[in-house]
């Protein structure tokens, strides 16, 4: 009798597993179908409307391949989990969106899921897409409708079980989705509100200005806290007022100059953030780009960061960092570590030197690089890299250096961290 | 005629007021610079520091290892549109992708000019020492191409002395021998393309390994010709239809 009881305890087990594991199933609504008629999404100035958005949301950034036609997808995203392609967006009928309907759109950027109710990869960020308002969302879909169909099939994302089975995503968006658009607060300004909207939803911000546990999913409450991109790694530092790797000091034209121009005072565009500006930010209106600074001025201050206390006498690294600063460094960055105007970024008081984990700083100091080039700084003076010239030992040196000196108190750099970060791949 | 030339002389003269006003408004604001700081020279070349730090101030390049290529007096139109197969993931080596990634078409070709601009001499570099046999592969490759494998002489499109044609063909005189063969087996192992018809692939191809070794040798050690500049445009005609030349060639 207890065996028959635990058979079939065991079998509902299954049985409800699988059917909570399911994957939905849905019905495409053919364009014929929708409720958007076509005339609308021939629209010229509902088009323009979704050009600026699609900029802003950097559609284009993630879905067109290097080299590639611009929408045509492609390009593939590297995650912890797998590699995974994204789709063609331009209106192909057979490998794009020419069949889909604004109905169909609306369920991917909105809910996450695919035309016929599969779950998406949430590497497509619709935990922050969907806080887009239907309005917004029209827009952009009359504008890559607007574009020249591209055939491009879709390649396979390459990804280890179990999370190759999408139905697993359930777990996944239980966890950590929450499907909703923006919603005002009405005791907050009109800039701050457009801020949050822009921040919060289109702009993606938060999808790696936060860090992201080992399945990949961020909490509420670390929201815009700062994060290490996984396999990229980068680490997108902290938007809140922090002092020690936050924005503590930057003014709200500090930030419109460095969405604008990859530059400002208090440092400059670079890696990741350079292509954001270069692509995205460098083509947002003035007022957006003052609302999105408004809204990240008003982010609380997280707790102060502990000064961390070495565990090793420190003092021959950062003799020997101090050297190495005095000849490679200080000619551009000054003894001062403040900068030149409008051409070297201060390291005193730069939220990526002060980072917490010293990737940033380590891997400029490798590999140089040019800020991003925009209309306000066509030009850009550039960095040497580093990664021929100086040792794992030196570069360790000079890092740690720079995050202790003037106001720096970050933590110390390794040469095993160096060691690490020297053989990154470099996207 | 004469006026001519006092048109010129005032307006020498203006540009050269205009300079030393420049030089001096260039000296004050130097001088209201911190003292411990050195004034930032408003030039491309210290723009391009990312650049100069691997290929030397004047694209000088490393000829003693060939690691880091020479860049200066190759064809700007050449280096132009290197930089683009960078940024397009055409050419691949990972620093240099990320560090042409976010530059603009017009940033490109002013750095392309900058190394197309300078004049240094040419040095020596290394070679391995080969056979008498298979150096006159070499210069049979080179001068005759091999009709039979299909194989163009070099000189068909990099100019009769070898130093390249303006604005798009590089020269290959002057150049060490691990670099001419490694980018002979970058074009065979798609690590290096360029804008289809890519000719320079398809010749590649057709080359065996014992003959890159040869071509590569010849080139390295061959004599300089005594005017290492480029030939001018037009004054070849390529065998093969070529991308990069905007696909001018009768093909082969």
């Amino acid at each position: 009798m207890k065996r028959v009881v635990i058979f079939i305890v065991a079998l509902l087990l299954i049985a409800g597993g699988w059917w909570w594991f399911r994957g939905e199933t849905r019905q495409p609504v053919p364009p014929s179908a929708s409720a958007v008629n076509a005339a609308t999404l021939k629209d010229p100035s509902l088009i323009a409307k979704g050009e600026y958005l699609a900029v802003v949301g950097d559609c284009a950034s993630c879905h067109t391949a290097q080299g590639g036609e611009r929408y045509a997808g492609g390009r593939v995203l590297p995650t912890p989990f797998g590699n995974i392609p994204s789709p063609n967006i331009t209106p192909d009928g057979a490998t794009g969106l020419g069949e889909w309907s604004f109905e169909d759109f609306w369920q991917a950027l909105h809910s996450g899921k695919g035309r016929h109710g599969e779950f998406l990869y949430p590497v497509f960020s619709y935990t922050s897409f969907t806080k887009v308002s239907r309005d917004d969302a029209l827009a952009i879909f009359a504008y890559l409708q607007s574009l020249a169909p591209v055939h491009a099939p879709a390649q396979a994302p390459s990804l280890e079980f179990p999370y190759s089975v999408r139905s697993s995503l359930k777990a996944w968006r239980a966890l950590y989705f929450q499907e909703g658009e923006f919603q005002r607060d009405a005791a907050k300004s009109d800039a701050w509100n457009r801020g949050a909207y822009l921040v919060q939803g289109l702009g993606h911000c938060n999808e790696c200005h936060a860090p992201r546990d080992s399945l990949g999913g961020q909490q509420g409450n670390t929201s815009l806290a700062g994060g290490q991109i996984p396999v990229q790694n980068w680490y997108a530092p902290d938007l809140s007022t922090q002092a020690n790797g936050g924005l503590a000091g930057w003014s709200e034209q500090d930030i419109v100059d460095l969405l604008k121009t990859g530059q400002s005072a208090r440092g400059t565009a670079f890696g990741p953030m350079a292509e954001v500006v270069a692509r995205s930010t460098q083509h947002m209106h003035d007022d957006d780009l003052h609302a999105m600074a408004t809204y990240l001025q008003s982010l609380p201050p997280r707790p102060a960061v502990v000064a961390p206390t070495a565990a090793l006498d420190t003092r021959a690294i950062l003799a020997q960092g101090g050297k190495v600063y005095a000849e490679r460094c200080a000619d551009c960055h000054g003894k001062d570590g403040k900068g030149v105007a409008g051409i070297y970024p201060p390291l005193d008081g730069n939220s990526s030197v002060n980072e917490p984990t010293g990737i940033n700083a380590t891997r400029v100091v490798l590999l140089g690089g040019f800020p991003p080039v925009t209309q306000g700084n066509a030009r850009p003076y550039s960095m040497p890299p580093f990664a021929q010239q100086l040792s794992d030992a030196d570069v360790a040196a000079v890092v740690t250096y720079i995050r202790q000196s003037w106001s720096n108190k970050a933590s110390i750099v390794m040469e095993r961290d160096v060691v690490k970060y020297r053989h990154t791949p470099i996207d | 005629m004469k006026s001519l030339s006092a048109k010129w002389s005032r307006a020498g003269r203006a540009i050269g007021a205009w300079a030393l006003c420049a030089v001096m408004a260039h000296a004050v604001d130097a001088h209201a610079q911190d003292a411990t700081h050195p004034a930032i020279p408003d030039t491309l070349q210290q723009r391009i520091a990312a650049c100069t730090a691997c290929h030397g101030v004047h694209g000088e390049g490393t000829p003693e290892s060939g690691f880091f290529p020479r860049l200066a007096g190759k064809p700007a139109g050449y280096l132009a549109r290197q930089l683009k197969d960078f940024q397009d993931g055409l050419r691949k080596y990972g620093p240099m992708e990320y560090t042409v990634k976010q530059l603009s078409p017009a940033y490109m070709r002013e750095i392309a000019e900058y190394f197309a601009a300078q004049e240094v001499p040419y040095a020596r570099s290394p070679a391995p020492s080969v056979s008498a046999q298979l150096r006159q592969r070499g210069e049979t490759l080179v001068t005759q191409g091999d009709p039979a494998r299909r194989i163009p002489p070099c000189q068909a499109c990099h100019g009769s002395q070898l130093t390249g044609v303006q604005p798009d063909i590089p020269g290959l005189v002057g150049l060490p021998y691990d670099y001419i063969s490694s980018q002979l087996g970058s074009w065979r192992t798609k690590t290096r393309a360029t804008v289809a018809p890519d000719c320079m692939s398809e010749i590649a191809n057709r080359l065996s390994d014992s003959d890159i070794t040869a071509v590569s040798a010849w080139l390295a050690t061959r004599e300089l010709p005594a005017d290492m500049h480029a030939q001018p445009a037009g004054t070849v005609t390529p065998p093969l239809h070529c991308g990069v030349l905007g696909d001018k060639g009768d093909g082969a």
